[in-house]
């Protein structure tokens, strides 16, 4: 995983930082240039909400290699509202606990380290909202 | 726009090829699919290949082409389009010869999957997602796919057992296919059982990593019916359109909606209906994906996928066969090469030379669908015989 | 005044018995249970580290202090389980909370009060007009060599405090550090695992700086036992706190609140930190509570608080410490699981 790569995004990964459409009103994350339902080229900057429910889910128990030792994990398609979906893993989660609609809420997680030496890597995952 | 028709197939069997490198599995297809033709150059070669870069570290594949193949100096053009590389190739030969700019343009579709192991082959085709936003957080493609299935069956009730129809269908066909990797026959319970990938998806619900390739020769029509010797295949459909990268962003998650509006435009263009096909091949990369192209081509209303394929509408002797090849399933997936082996089939299918126990009846106008990634682009062709 | 605007902590979901540890190496579980007063401890995921469980408390005290994140002055970490040497987990932190670039940081060691350093400094920087906000943060993983006394205590966990000026929930009257160069326990570069002096760790180490502190600030203070609410030490097991507030004359009611090491282990930095956020749930305006930390190597720091008004808006504003310890989706782990969890099992090397 390169530095710049990784550093780039973190705005978006750290702070969940999305543009709102200055015409439409529809909230882009991550951020991009132009808005794909408008066309329109200016925004402004808003956090996407923090709370969502499962759209849906599966569990991942073939993983790739940075998660190898975390499988079998949940993975699921959040729905954040105001049009909003993120796909992110499911911590503090059993696989059969898991259900469509589920409430969750993001938390701050390790998401891949870099082996021994390499960079560590943060990001959000969901957590069960009891 | 001119007519253009397809003069010559090739195509290898399909595996773990360890004795054959990506130069000469591109031109062990495009030798064949010459020969077919009787034909011994071209004006031009296009290349659908997802990733010899991250598979073999080899990039221009624009000049290893024509240059493994005998052909230089052809030009050589790599197209990319992730799972619908293939088709892409194709479609990229059609318009060239469309335009008037050539004649006889050849499509090779290759991937060369077992130079790195399964963690590197998976690392190589997760580049088909969002990196970013999908691949960092630990998702995969069965797993993307098994999201889409979990949400399919939710919304439609679709079940696990049709799911399973699907593997065992295709590899029905694909047994009697001496191309194709996996020739086994399958049964519903052995798809439900075998080893869980990504809930809800077994290993024999996903297609395998695999070596091949696949070749087509498309020619102007009028220069078609001058040196065709067999049934000539007309190209009278081609469609192409693309979705988000993130599944997370599509309209409805478990609907291909890119392979909807592709067809659509392959429709028109041919003016016909979906009633008008007769058989299809169509990108079986994990069986959930069958059942929801079925559903996006029209050939079944949307939710209906699954009992339409357990009560046998897209069998061999069903309605409309889907996947006489074997699918993706059965044949195997070289990601490059399949959108291309689709054109190979529906052209053997409708020149009336497949195997035997897997020719279609009554193949006059055959479709293919090919789609990359988890639908965010999708290619479709439609052929008839003349 | 100077003093606690906002707190919070995070305490990860997982947990070992003690009795699961012992299992393995053929230990007997009792001496641990009513020796040390030890049951259980939580255990972080392959997913946490003290930079997530940092985060997580700083956005719990950012949310009770009801603060602009921009305005944060100074970001101050202290663990002994930073996930980098070189590369301070206060940067990721003050990036998540969006207190960057305009902000100091640094991270703070200093085996188990590191994280009351970091209060310390965070304080004197308020005071001295320097920031409007500062927050520290006690943390760790920390790491007890597999079959060792100290595995059975060893967990995870965080505290985080924002200080200020005004608008404060708890004041601070008094802070004392004590602090000499006695060997009790040490991480020399490059170990994995931690060592220590065995019964050394004990009076000449723990005892002596806890109570040295206290007594110390306490005169300072000019304060008695009976003149506060709560007081919270450091909890390396159950058994040592306990010990020191009685030898110092505090009550057990005085220390219960506090007093977490039994289900929840040693967070070393974030030991009586945490043990502080317990105290602050549930207290009440104008309760006096006396902190005092340990770390090896060795040194205490002491905090008298004076609980202020502004406590009751706070409390409920988001997750309270023992809820969130006596949660029902607390996770039992077996030691195979642990020690995949803790890395403590030897694979290929990458």
């Amino acid at each position: 995983m390169s530095s710049p790569k990784y550093w780039r995004e973190m705005p978006q990964r750290y702070r969940y930082e999305a543009a709102k459409c200055k015409k439409c009103g529809k909230v882009l994350f991550p951020p991009r240039l132009i808005c794909p339902a408008c066309q329109a080229r200016e925004f402004e900057q808003v956090n996407i909400n923090d709370t969502g429910n499962i759209e849906t889910f599966t569990v991942i128990r073939v993983a790739p290699a940075p998660f190898v030792d975390q499988a079998p994990y949940p993975v699921a398609i959040v729905n954040l509202g105001d049009d909003v979906k993120i796909l992110c893993q499911i911590a503090d989660c059993e696989p059969d606990e898991l259900k469509i609609g589920m409430p969750v809420r993001i938390e701050f997680r390790k998401i891949q380290q870099e082996g021994e030496g390499g960079i560590l890597m943060y990001g959000y995952k969901c957590v069960p909202e009891f | 726009m001119r007519d253009v028709a397809v003069i010559g197939i090739g195509m290898n069997k399909w595996g773990e090829l360890w004795d054959i490198s990506i130069r000469d599995l591109i031109a062990q297809s495009a030798l064949l699919a010459l020969d077919d033709a009787d034909l011994n150059k071209v004006d031009a070669m296009y290349i659908g290949c997802m990733s010899s870069g991250l598979f073999t570290d080899q990039e221009h594949l624009g000049s290893i082409g024509p240059d493994y193949a005998g052909l230089c100096p052809t030009p050589g053009i790599r197209v990319e389009s992730a799972c619908s590389s293939g088709a892409l190739a194709v479609r990229s030969a059609y318009m060239h010869i469309a335009s008037g700019m050539s004649d006889i343009v050849m499509a090779v579709g290759v991937e060369k999957m077992t130079d790195v192991d399964g963690a590197g082959a998976t690392f190589a085709l997760a580049s088909a997602a969002d990196q970013e936003y999908e691949v960092y957080n630990g998702v995969t493609f069965p797993g993307l796919y098994s999201m889409m299935a979990t949400h399919h069956m939710h919304k439609h009730g679709t079940t696990r057992d049709q799911l399973a129809q699907v593997a065992v269908k295709n590899h029905f066909n694909g047994a009697k296919n001496p191309l194709a990797q996996f020739r086994m026959e399958l049964t519903i319970d052995a798809v439900k059982n075998a080893v869980m990938i990504a809930d809800p998806l077994t290993i024999l619900d996903c297609s395998p990593i695999t070596d091949g390739s696949a070749a087509v020769i498309l020619c102007s029509m009028d220069k078609a019916k001058e040196i065709c010797k067999k049934r000539i295949v007309k190209v009278i459909g081609s469609g192409h359109a693309t979705d988000s990268i993130q599944l997370a962003q599509r309209e409805d998650i478990s609907y291909i909606k890119s392979t909807e509006l592709a067809a659509k435009q392959a429709f028109e263009m041919a003016d016909k209906k979906v009633a008008d096909i007769d058989f299809a091949e169509i990108h079986d990369c994990f069986t959930i994906a069958e059942i929801m192209v079925i559903e996006a081509l029209g050939i079944v209303d949307k939710g209906k996928g699954g009992p339409a394929t357990l009560d046998g509408m897209t069998a061999i002797d069903g309605k409309i066969p889907v996947n006489s090849s074997g699918g993706l399933k059965s044949k195997g997936h070289p990601v490059g090469a399949t959108g291309v082996a689709q054109m190979v089939e529906l052209t053997k299918q409708i020149r009336g030379e497949a195997d035997k126990g897997r020719q279609v009846k009554k193949a006059d106008i055959g479709l293919a669908q090919n789609m990359g990634g988890s639908g965010a682009s999708s290619v479709v062709h439609i052929l008839e015989g003349m | 005044m100077v003093g606690i605007v906002g707190y919070g902590a995070y305490i990860p979901r997982n947990r070992i018995k003690v009795e699961e540890i012992a299992k393995v190496w053929g230990a007997d579980a009792l001496s641990y249970k009513k020796g040390m007063m030890l049951q259980e401890k939580s255990v972080p995921g392959p997913d946490q580290d003290t930079i997530t469980m940092s985060v997580e408390a700083a956005r719990r005290a950012i949310k009770r202090a009801n603060i602009d994140p921009t305005k944060v002055g100074a970001v101050y970490i202290g663990s002994e389980s930073h996930p980098y040497a070189v590369k301070p987990s206060g940067t990721t932190l003050a990036e998540a909370i969006g207190a960057v670039p305009d902000c100091h940081c640094a991270d703070f060691e200093f085996a188990c009060k590191a994280g009351s350093e970091g209060m310390f400094v965070a304080m004197s920087l308020i005071k001295a007009g320097e920031v409007e906000y500062a927050i520290a943060i006690g943390g760790d993983t920390s790491q007890g060599a597999p079959g060792d006394a100290l595995e059975y205590s060893a967990s995870a966990g965080a505290a985080a405090f924002v200080f200020g000026r005004e608008n404060l929930v708890a004041e601070c009257l008094y802070t004392h550090s004590f602090m000499t160069d006695t060997p009790d326990f040490w991480r020399r570069e490059y170990q994995f695992y931690p060592r220590h002096a065995s019964r050394f760790t004990g009076e000449p180490a723990y005892f002596k700086h806890t109570l040295g502190c206290a007594e110390a600030i306490m005169q300072k203070a000019n304060m008695k036992p009976a003149d506060f609410d709560y007081a919270v030490f450091h909890q390396p097991n159950g058994k040592f706190p306990m010990t020191a507030g009685r030898k110092l004359g505090f009550t057990k009611e005085q220390m219960e609140q506090g007093w977490l090491s039994p289900i929840l282990g040693n967070t070393y930095s974030g030991a009586s930190p945490i043990g502080l956020t317990a105290i602050l749930d549930i207290a009440k305006p104008g309760d006096k509570i006396l902190m005092v930390s340990y770390g090896s190597g060795a040194g205490s720091d002491g905090f008298v608080w004076k609980v202020a008004n502004r406590i009751k808006e706070v409390q409920n504003l988001t997750v309270q410490t023992r809820p969130s310890l006596e949660s029902n989706r607390r996770k039992y782990l077996d030691y195979g699981t642990y020690s995949k969890y803790r890395g403590k099992i030897k694979k290929l090397s990458e």
